[in-house]
């Protein structure tokens, strides 16, 4: 079959790889009809990302057909079609039962390596690097999902594939960032990044009452496209003081929630910290440039919620810790539990009530992923997010 | 974050940066170099000091991408570098003597750190155990009762489902059994007959090996009610009568690099068979959680024929 295969830092390659094969009872083979690429994917694709091996194949944010299922799987029949959670969950840990399912104890078989990296080892994830599991991703014609008869959700109506797809990864993902603000109606929320999370994340405090949204980026298109299809106030960090027009967008209160949606490989202005954090990431001694999660803790309303859904895999550093501390912020991240949020997101899908497409910007066939990987990474082309079609 | 292990490899990686300014400098600046240490009246110097910079380079590059004994390279370079400043400094006299002696001493002051991170690193090898008694302790929490986990151990015959080294454990009756677990090279097999000496229902099973076995071995499963009331905290306790020479290393081969990394791991694959029904594979570990395939995997992507 045809896969997109991570070759090395910054280069991807689309290459004949050998079929999955059911490798446990519960495994079912899909076939794969529609793959998006994730911002997260870019941070491993730039191999910021550690434990990622070249020969491994992409992709956490997919869907398509059951061709073949194991003999423990219930549920599901060759020829359902379904989306597919990116974490891998078994369904009976502690964890899953707690509704943490991007949490699984039993999806990471590498978590030895997780636990000495993290102290404790997260759930597997699809193409995402050996540190959680070395699952083949679904950027490719065939995919093995294991815990079939946990995970993937049948679509039985007409729903097109661009209308569900994102349920796999960034509409659940975008959605549990306003969830985990626990908005009250009157509740001002900012959102860090217009890239599809972010977009999802405004739309979602938008759902749960938020009064108001701003969200922040640089990118024109990406804050027109808020703007426009959300109705979202927007700021552009290159043109103004973040903290300042906060501040007077909510007549010096700051904002009562914020979501970061940006993640580890933040772009900030030339300043003495953005070198001092590029130069740490690139000897290793910081993995991650954490621009704007310090922005959104300095940015938040006393007492407020900073809820991080851009990726981190490592270590930061001059993390404004007194502002978390002093002023009672309350921080929450995680993976998205997207099991817990499937079923509710498709019914809103369905009911009309959300149409997740509209970011999409570029389809493209599965053989020009390198190209897909390319404008994605370097926002080139308006590209907002890139759909693959095997 | 603090064991022995990650000490030394921080002080490991340390020495690799030390290594990438050392030898960087007299890559750059030969002259200031040869000068700094008393050595510029020499016309070989130049070419000299190169080397010992490239050679530097050369520690540095295999000790931040290299195991951490590979510190006993610098030990090497040390060595040479001392013999060389002490030449140096013997067939000169004055300023440039002084200099050559100051930078004797630096480079002594490095060889003392040196020669203890390569002590060290190599302790390390056997999981930083000397021979002798050896205990491995490890614990897990199963979504399961007491009981149920209980069963599926006491019948001693699912041990090797979990357990990656073990072949086989035949049950020979009146709490005896015999195992069989992959010898070292895996080109033999070790056997030993094992009793159960004291058990709790639902609770603890106390083993311990026979007379006769090559390397006397003993232990304990604990079962007790999780605090959440419907899980069950399982700890393993293990003695192995560890002998000093080959067979001791033989034995440190058999549980791998980080015994109990592999302990671990045998009751991370309990869990899955107890709570999932079957081993958790991946394309990259098709056997499962493999400590001892961890270091080096396979792309994830499936093995087989291209298709």
């Amino acid at each position: 079959m045809r896969a997109v295969v991570w070759q090395g830092p910054g280069k991807v390659s689309v290459d004949n790889v050998p079929d999955p094969r059911i490798l446990n009872d519960r495994d079912a083979i899909i076939r794969v009809t529609s793959t998006a690429i994730c911002g997260s994917d870019l941070h491993l694709y730039d191999g910021y990302v550690p434990e990622v091996v070249p020969g491994d194949i992409f992709g956490h944010e997919f869907m398509g057909e059951v061709v073949e299922v194991g003999r423990g799987v219930t549920g599901l029949a060759p020829g359902d079609r379904v989306v597919v959670p990116f974490p891998i969950a078994c369904g009976a840990c502690r964890a899953c039962e707690r509704d943490l399912w991007s949490l699984c104890e039993n999806s990471n078989p590498n978590a030895g390596l997780a636990e000495k990296m993290m102290g404790h080892s997260p759930a597997g994830i699809f193409g995402y690097s050996h540190l959680l599991g070395g699952y083949p991703g679904g950027q490719a014609e065939y995919v093995r999902v294991p815990f079939a008869d946990v995970g993937p959700l049948k679509i039985e109506d007409d729903l097109t594939d661009e209308q569900v797809l994102f349920l796999t990864d960034v509409l659940p993902t975008g959605y549990m960032g306003a969830d985990l603000c626990d908005i009250a109606p009157g509740d001002v929320v900012a959102v860090w990044g217009a890239g599809p999370v972010g977009q999802f994340a405004a739309m979602s405090a938008q759902l749960l009452g938020a009064a108001r949204v701003i969200v922040i980026d640089r990118v024109p298109e990406r804050l027109a496209l808020a703007k426009d299809h959300l109705g979202v106030d927007v700021l552009d960090y290159e043109e103004t003081s973040v903290l300042m027009e906060l501040r007077e967008l909510t007549a010096g209160r700051g904002p009562d929630h914020c979501i970061e949606a940006v993640g580890m490989e933040a772009h900030a202005d030339f300043t003495p910290l953005h070198l001092y954090d590029k130069a740490k990431q690139l000897v290793k001694s910081q993995t991650d440039r954490p621009q704007a999660l310090r922005e959104a803790i300095l940015a938040c309303g006393n007492g407020g919620t900073v809820a991080v859904m851009g990726v981190y895999g490592g270590f930061i550093d001059k993390f404004p810790m007194g502002s978390v501390m002093n002023r009672s912020l309350t921080i929450k991240t995680g993976q998205a539990h997207v099991h817990r949020y499937l079923r509710p997101l498709r019914d809103r899908i369905r009911a009309g009530e959300i149409d997740p497409s509209y970011i999409i910007s570029h389809r493209l066939p599965l053989e020009e992923a390198p190209h897909g990987y390319d404008i994605f990474k370097n926002k080139l082309d308006d590209c907002t997010k890139v759909v693959l079609k095997p | 974050m603090n064991s022995p292990e990650q000490r030394i490899r921080r002080l490991v990686t340390r020495l690799g940066w030390t290594s990438v300014a050392l030898g960087a400098a007299p890559l750059v600046k030969p002259r200031e170099v040869a000068r700094a240490v008393g050595v510029d009246d020499d016309p070989r110097a130049g070419l000299v000091v190169r080397m010992v910079g490239a050679r530097e380079l050369l520690h540095a590059a295999l000790l931040l991408a290299g195991p951490v004994q590979t510190v006993w390279t610098r030990v090497a370079g040390d060595a040479l570098d001392l013999a060389l400043l002490g030449g140096a400094a013997r067939s000169r006299s004055g300023a440039r003597r002084t200099r050559a002696l100051t930078a004797l001493a630096l480079v002594g002051g490095i060889t003392v750190i040196d020669v203890y991170a390569a002590a060290r690193s190599t302790r390390r090898q056997h999981g930083g155990r000397r021979p002798g008694p050896l205990e491995l302790r490890a614990s897990t929490t199963i979504n399961k009762g007491p009981d149920e986990v209980y069963a599926f151990w006491r019948d001693l015959e699912h041990l090797p489902t979990f357990m990656l080294h073990l072949q086989s454990v035949d049950d020979l009756g009146g709490n005896r059994s015999r195992w069989r677990a992959n010898a070292p090279l895996r080109r033999r097999t070790v056997e030993w007959d094992a009793e159960i000496t004291s058990e709790e229902p639902g609770r603890r099973i106390t083993w311990t090996s026979l007379p006769g076995a090559d390397v006397p071995n003993s232990g304990t499963v604990h079962f007790a009610p999780a605090p959440d009331g419907h899980g069950t905290e399982v700890k393993v306790v293990l003695h192995y009568d560890v002998p000093a020479g080959r067979l001791g290393r033989a034995v440190a081969r058999v549980l791998g690099e980080e015994p109990t990394q592999q302990v671990r791991d045998d009751l991370r694959r309990l869990k899955q068979v107890l709570e999932t029904g079957d081993l958790v594979r991946t394309e990259s570990l098709p056997e499962g959680t493999d400590a001892r395939r961890q270091a080096v995997q396979r792309p994830a992507m499936a093995e087989g024929d291209q298709r």
